[in-house]
């Protein structure tokens, strides 16, 4: 910490631009545009946070306040259901992808073979196609695959939970394997050499000192795949099955027909979840 | 030092690819000793290192530590134990966790580690270190860390890997000492990769000059600077002059070479000679002596006329630039024994000499 502070102190206060006083023009007009970018950012969302506390009806106006809105949605079930389901695709997704994702980046980042540019470039095309064709092509395989199955066993399948939590994991695991990748980069080999030096096998050498020192790596891939989760509305759309609606797919729905506080409130409820977790893995990281 | 012999190289060779880090070398290392690999980077030492630590197999040959075949046998099931040279300490644990880690790993009685981790630390004289993490510590802190972390398994043999390459001078020189100091207390067999020659002198009982994949001599620090067995090895243990010619004469242990300006100049062969063979003489410039012209004598065995060219006193010797007629230009190192300001007992620039080289201190040397 002393060692950080004079760093800061060393360095020159006085910054080169045009001056008026002992503030330059430039970082006046800079400080300023920050500010209206933040504002552009937030103020859209500092409004639906405080409508969700507005006692008009339609969620628009500003005619009181109540907690109303909040009580009303944890009694309804349709609402609630929704979020459950969300939660639970978003869980099971994010284990499932984080798990994949973090063996898939170790086996990216630790063998050379002759095709490794092209497998690499297919790894992150799933980050780069349009998300709707994403979810047509989830839909059309498991429309293809259900058949399959059909036509073998004689079971019929249908979209589900399952299906829903399947496409989500296909399309986090790109995400997590780039920030895994990114924590593999930076580890020192050298470490799993002196381990294995000093006795430990490929199983200990992994779980005492490989794992550890990118665990804010695995947490960071693991935060991304479940926020995509979370919010995804179109892959959610086309793969969940009937009477198993996401929550965006749910709010979306009512939106159509109007905008309530309730919708408002269970906005701000998603997003104190979203920035929790972010917190929270800032905090971790930091830690280290 | 007992006879018994610690690591056992047969026949080693190790390829990467089209590349041969490491081209068939056999050699042993007893129990005991300190034993340096040295040559320039790229010369298969930190190849071989790696070998007997287990970090690569051999492509051909047999390792052997101890009289036990090591072949596949993995890193954490070799009774030896590496100080790296970036000391690849775990910045995720403290030192204490570091030095426990080998403890931990091998199933020493969990009770009896405290104790080991401390006197580890006490040895390397960092007993109040312990809690910290290894980044708040420098680099000869770390390097102690690294070496305690090794140690306090017992390993039967110490694997360094250029330890002291990232330590400043005069922590370099400290540390040279410690460790030599370390090994004769433990009685550890240390083997020390490096491409500090003066490092290996100071340290070893004996050290093997590597080159491009092959040993290409192994002998006492003495052996290897007095009687090198060639001209790489000459040259890259300390200072010398060459001059290359032709054999004139050879007679077992010594041999006649004339040079391009005519001299004869004779000297000892450590490998034999045939007369007509390309060779060149060795003379490490404080072996040679410059004396004053004696004007009417006829010219002694292995002198030659040269003029100084330059003189630079460095306090303990004075170094002596001069040019043999023909443009050659040789350096000697007169030691200054004389405590004098007087400026005659020292040579100056432009002075007439005559460089002389007794016949045992002239090696003649094929590559």
């Amino acid at each position: 910490m002393i060692e950080a502070s004079s760093k800061t102190q060393a360095r020159p206060t006085v910054r080169p631009g045009f001056r008026l006083g002992t503030i330059s023009w430039g970082n006046w007009a800079l400080g300023t545009h920050a500010l209206l970018v933040y504002l552009f950012l937030y103020v859209p969302i500092a409004v639906l946070v405080l409508f969700s506390f507005t006692q008009d009806q339609f969620g628009t106006r500003w005619t009181g306040f109540t907690f109303d809105w909040y009580a009303r949605l944890f009694s309804n079930d349709r609402l609630m259901g929704a979020a459950l389901n969300t939660l639970y695709v978003a869980l099971a997704s994010t284990v499932a992808s984080t798990v994949l994702g973090t063996l898939l980046a170790m086996a990216m980042e630790r063998t050379r073979f002759r095709a490794r540019p092209a497998v690499d470039g297919l790894l992150y095309l799933p980050i780069v196609i349009p998300e709707i064709v994403m979810a047509l092509s989830l839909l059309a395989f498991f429309a293809f695959f259900f058949d399959i199955i059909e036509f073998v066993t004689g079971a019929t399948l249908r979209r589900s939970l399952t299906t829903v939590t399947l496409a989500h994991i296909a399309f986090s695991i790109s995400f997590v394997v780039v920030v895994v990748r990114t924590s593999l980069k930076n580890f020192d080999m050298r470490l799993e050499e002196a381990a294995a030096d000093l006795g430990a096998n490929g199983w200990k050498t992994f779980w005492r000192i490989t794992f550890p020192l990118i665990l804010p790596g695995i947490i960071g891939g693991a935060l991304l795949a479940f926020t995509l989760s979370l919010d995804d509305f179109i892959i959610s759309l086309f793969l969940s099955g009937p009477g198993t609606s996401l929550l965006p797919v749910e709010v979306y729905g009512r939106v159509k027909r109007a905008i309530t506080p309730e919708i408002n409130a269970i906005s701000t409820l998603m997003l104190m979840l979203s920035m929790t977790l972010v917190f929270l893995s800032q905090v971790l990281q930091r830690r280290r | 030092m007992s006879d018994s012999i610690a690591i056992d190289l047969r026949n080693v060779t190790k390829r990467f690819g089209d590349v041969t880090a490491v081209d068939n070398i056999s050699l042993q290392i007893r129990d005991g000793e300190f034993f340096s690999m040295l040559g320039p980077s790229g010369c298969g030492k930190t190849s071989t290192l790696r070998m007997i630590a287990g970090f690569e197999y051999p492509s051909l040959g047999q390792i052997y530590i101890h009289g036990r075949e090591m072949g596949h046998i993995p890193p954490y099931q070799r009774p030896v134990n590496t100080v790296f040279q970036s000391y690849a300490l775990f910045p995720h644990m403290t030192v204490e966790q570091n030095v426990a880690f080998g403890l931990q790993m091998k199933g020493v009685d969990k009770a009896s580690i405290p104790g080991r981790v401390k006197e580890a630390l006490e040895m390397v004289r960092l007993g109040s270190f312990g809690a910290r993490r290894p980044r708040q510590m420098s680099g000869g802190q770390q390097q102690r860390v690294a070496l305690a972390r090794a140690l306090v398994n017992h390993p039967e043999v110490l694997l360094l890997d250029e330890p002291l390459g990232a330590l400043d001078q005069k922590l370099r020189k400290e540390m040279q000492l410690e460790l030599k100091g370390l090994q004769e207390r433990l009685g550890i067999t240390f083997i020390f990769v490096t491409h500090d020659q003066e490092e290996a002198l100071t340290m070893s009982d004996r050290i093997a000059v590597m080159s491009q994949g092959n040993i290409l001599q192994v002998g006492s620090p003495t052996e290897i600077y007095e009687r090198p067995i060639c001209r790489f090895v000459a040259d890259f243990i300390g200072e010398t002059n060459f001059i290359d010619g032709t054999v004139r004469e050879a007679n077992g242990t010594h041999a006649t070479l004339a040079t391009e300006e005519g001299l004869h100049v004779q000297g000892y062969t450590p490998r034999p000679v045939q007369p007509g063979q390309s060779a060149t003489i060795s003379i490490r410039p404080e072996k040679a002596r410059l004396l004053p012209v004696n004007g009417n004598s006829t010219p002694a065995a292995n002198t030659m006329p040269v003029r100084v060219e330059r003189v630079s006193y460095i306090g303990s010797d004075t170094r002596i630039l001069v040019r043999a007629h023909g443009g050659r230009s040789l350096s000697v190192w007169e030691q200054n024994t004389l405590s004098t300001l007087d400026r005659e007992a020292y040579w100056e620039a432009g002075d007439e000499a005559v460089l002389a080289c007794p016949v045992d201190n002239a090696l003649v040397l094929t590559e």
